[in-house]
């Protein structure tokens, strides 16, 4: 009991020595650097997209430092793990404060997206997320999308079919327990009533049974789908592509950005890929200068090829640098300063980046143009 | 007052010790905060740490005081984050006062969650065996899926509901709003909860499982723990008392869930915030903390909550240091080698006495 009691007291201790802690690291910002936060999983599952968002921004920062920086001051940078979920991504928000950010790239997924766009709306800062796209992440003026939003995708999947006349019996396969799945899905659905095409059948899965889909193929094989869309990521969608095989079953097979980063699978044989179409504002083998210079400069800092959400975070600092150099702010200034100067002026500025040509509206939503492609010869073709 | 103190029941000022930890704790953070000392992760952490000391109470209730194991307790917490969180979206304009609304959802969350659970334990909790683990964890993933594929809006006609698509719902697209989004879950949930709030519910929850368990009916509880033949024989009814302490368990989860979700704007239903990963964690600050200990469960929430985020500066690395430090702290807190050690230095201290086991504080 006496150990208990002890325990008590050395807990008070702990809060309080935590908060001193907390303190020191906290007043530290110096005045002659802009300093850019980063939130997004970098472990956990989702683990792959937070560290490709953070890899690109950082090749991104040390570009522009290099370049002589913005409005002649250097950038840090600074990620902080959220492991995809909205309470840690809260926490590693305010220790970014703590640390002295001024403007947030992040989140790089939808739910813990959603709770820090509130946070940033209370203090005025400017946010721009690389990849969460649904539409809730952007109620708030002050926050802005480098990716498609969901809805735009689902409508966009299902246009792309109806009017290039790809299929006539569709069948859906897709993630309930995914906001981004399951956001794609209801809206090509309801796009779909418009378009040339039927849907014979809807399957959905969960994260927890993610390793087995026979059911589901089975059922569109036997509705007769001729084309199955996947509004899901590649994980699953690698494994889809090997099941249907096993079964004799070869339909075409359409995915939207998440499928991007199937083909640098490690142990995925990219010939089942063969023949599948997605919509993809990047792709890495693309021979225009920036891309290939950027690709370059990820595989050899990082060896791998980086993907699309990647891409989004690279344009994602190009977008904050445009936005500050046209409004002249300088490190000194607060974060609601900064965030009153940028917001009204990201409407007005366009950035050519690697993803295409960006420009945004009032809402937060970015415009570019999709690119569907086609997986020919283990390499992304325009279809 | 010497007196006082020293003739006061010994659980009883066990008891005032705990509350008056919190209440001094709680002091400590108010000045650091009012006096802007403390740093922005510091005050974001308050209220997390209220909602999983509120749960591992609860837990430990069941865990520890019945001594069934139970899987499920973030399921609980879901309930009763989900139902509150509803009841805020459905009556936040009509209620005048935040404080009023909060108790309603509080009401209703914890109504609910309570009610899972008595449904639950109906039938588990008959049976002999570790039937209330397995079924409990198969809850809570049954109650995420569901939530993942239900629907609920509004508009003008009043109500609707959809299961598994969104489409079907049959909502004025103008004028509905969401209720429950599927995966998307509830957003924009009023932020009502603060740090007062949540040590207020923490202190009720420690009243309520102290003066359980110190009653008449407490004691049939840990009867049937201790020896459930031996229970039997002298008339105590086990599937009441089991059934009893379960559902304020599940309750007291429930009340967990409320306040977590009026502290973020958006509220969705992840293994990792109310599936099987949440349970465990949930069941490791029990454990840690001590088995019956409700002191305990709260010293060692407040300690493992904190840690992984205090250890940020490590980056990834932080990870490795938290399963560290997990494996020290069992080591330190049930090795027989670790338990002697303790109790010689404690005896060498002035004031140290001999530890003493198997007591509730």
């Amino acid at each position: 009991m006496k150990f208990k009691k002890l325990m008590s007291m050395a807990l008070v201790g702990v809060m309080t020595l935590a908060t001193v802690a907390g303190c020191t690291s906290g007043q530290s910002s110096n005045k002659d650097t802009f300093k850019i936060g980063g939130i997004g999983p970098l472990t956990g599952p989702a683990a792959i997209y937070g560290t490709n968002v953070m890899n690109a921004a950082q090749i991104a920062v040390d570009e522009i430092n290099a370049a002589g920086g913005i409005n002649g001051y250097q950038i840090e940078f600074k990620a902080q793990d959220d492991t995809h979920d909205a309470e840690k991504a809260i926490n590693a928000y305010n220790s970014l404060k703590d640390w002295g950010m001024q403007v947030l790239l992040g989140t790089v997924t939808t739910t813990p997206c959603v709770a820090v766009a509130e946070k940033t709306a209370e203090d005025g800062m400017f946010q721009i997320t690389p990849s969460a796209s649904s539409t809730d992440v952007i109620v708030n003026d002050n926050t802005f999308q480098v990716c498609f939003t969901d809805p735009n995708q689902g409508t966009a999947s299902a246009q792309y079919i109806g009017m290039n006349e790809i299929a006539t019996k569709v069948a859906i396969i897709y993630n309930s327990s995914d906001v981004y799945s399951s956001g794609i899905e209801a809206t090509f659905e309801k796009e779909a009533a418009n378009q040339g095409f039927e849907i014979v059948s809807i399957e959905a899965f969960t994260d927890d049974t993610a390793t087995d889909f026979s059911t589901q193929l089975q059922k569109a094989q036997s509705a007769g789908a001729d084309l199955v869309f996947l509004p899901i990521y590649y994980t699953p969608a690698s494994i889809i592509l090997k099941q249907a095989n096993d079964i004799g079953y070869a339909p075409v097979f359409f995915g939207v950005d998440g499928m991007d980063g199937i083909l640098t699978m490690d142990n995925f044989d990219t010939s089942l890929a063969e023949g599948v179409i997605l919509l993809t504002p990047f792709a890495a083998d693309a021979d225009d200068e920036k891309t290939q210079k950027f690709v370059a400069e990820y595989q050899k800092r990082y060896g791998e090829i980086p993907n699309q959400f990647a891409a989004d975070a690279y344009d994602g600092i190009y977008a904050i640098k445009e936005a500050m150099e046209k409004t002249g702010c300088t490190p000194d200034m607060s974060v609601k300063e900064i965030g009153e100067k940028i917001i009204p002026i990201m409407t007005q500025i366009k950035v050519d980046g690697i993803t295409g040509e960006m420009t945004w509206n009032a809402n937060g939503e970015v415009s570019k143009t999709p690119k569907a492609v086609i997986i020919k010869n283990g390499a992304y073709v325009a279809y | 007052m010497k007196n006082f103190f020293t003739n006061m029941k010994k659980s009883t000022k066990n008891h005032l010790i705990t509350y008056a930890g919190i209440i001094v704790a709680y002091a400590i953070m108010q000045i650091l905060c009012g006096t802007g000392v403390a740093s922005n992760l510091i005050k974001g952490l308050l209220v997390p740490i209220c909602v999983y000391s509120i749960v591992a109470i609860g837990l430990n209730l069941c865990v520890g005081i019945l001594g069934e194991l139970s899987l499920g307790h973030a399921g609980f917490m879901c309930i009763g984050a989900f139902t509150g969180a509803l009841a805020t979206k459905l009556l936040y304009d009509y209620i005048p006062s935040k404080i009023l609304m909060f108790l309603i959802a509080l009401v209703i969350g914890t109504f609910f969650a309570a009610l899972f659970g008595f449904l639950i334990g109906i039938p588990v909790l008959r049976l002999k065996g570790d039937y209330l683990a397995i079924v409990t964890l198969a809850f809570g993933q049954i109650i995420i899926n569901i939530i993942n594929v239900l629907y609920i809006g509004k508009d003008e006609a009043g109500l609707h509901f959809a299961f598994s698509n969104p489409n079907a719902i049959n909502m004025n697209e103008e004028t509905g709003v969401w209720l429950i989004n599927g995966a998307k879950g509830i957003t924009k949930i009023p932020s009502i909860s603060n740090f007062t709030i949540g040590v207020i519910l923490l202190i009720v929850s420690l009243f309520i499982v102290y003066h359980l368990v110190d009653s008449r009916t407490g004691r049939a509880i840990m009867a049937i723990r201790d020896n459930r033949i031996a229970a039997e024989s002298v008339g105590i009814n086990i599937t009441k008392y089991k059934m009893l302490a379960f559902t304020i368990s599940a309750a007291i989860a429930g009340a967990g869930g409320v306040l977590y979700s009026h502290n973020l704007s958006t509220l969705t239903a992840t293994t990792n915030n109310f599936g099987y990963n949440m349970s465990i964690m949930i069941l490791v600050y029990v454990v840690l903390g001590g088995m019956g200990s409700f002191r305990g469960s709260i010293i060692a929430t407040v300690i493992l909550y904190m840690l992984p985020e205090l250890l940020r500066g490590l980056s990834d690395y932080r990870m490795l240091f938290y399963a560290i430090i997990l494996i020290g702290l069992m080591l330190f807190n049930w090795s027989p080698k670790a338990i002697v050690w303790r109790q010689k230095v404690l005896s060498l201290l002035p004031f140290g006495k001999k530890g003493e086991k198997g007591k509730v504080e």
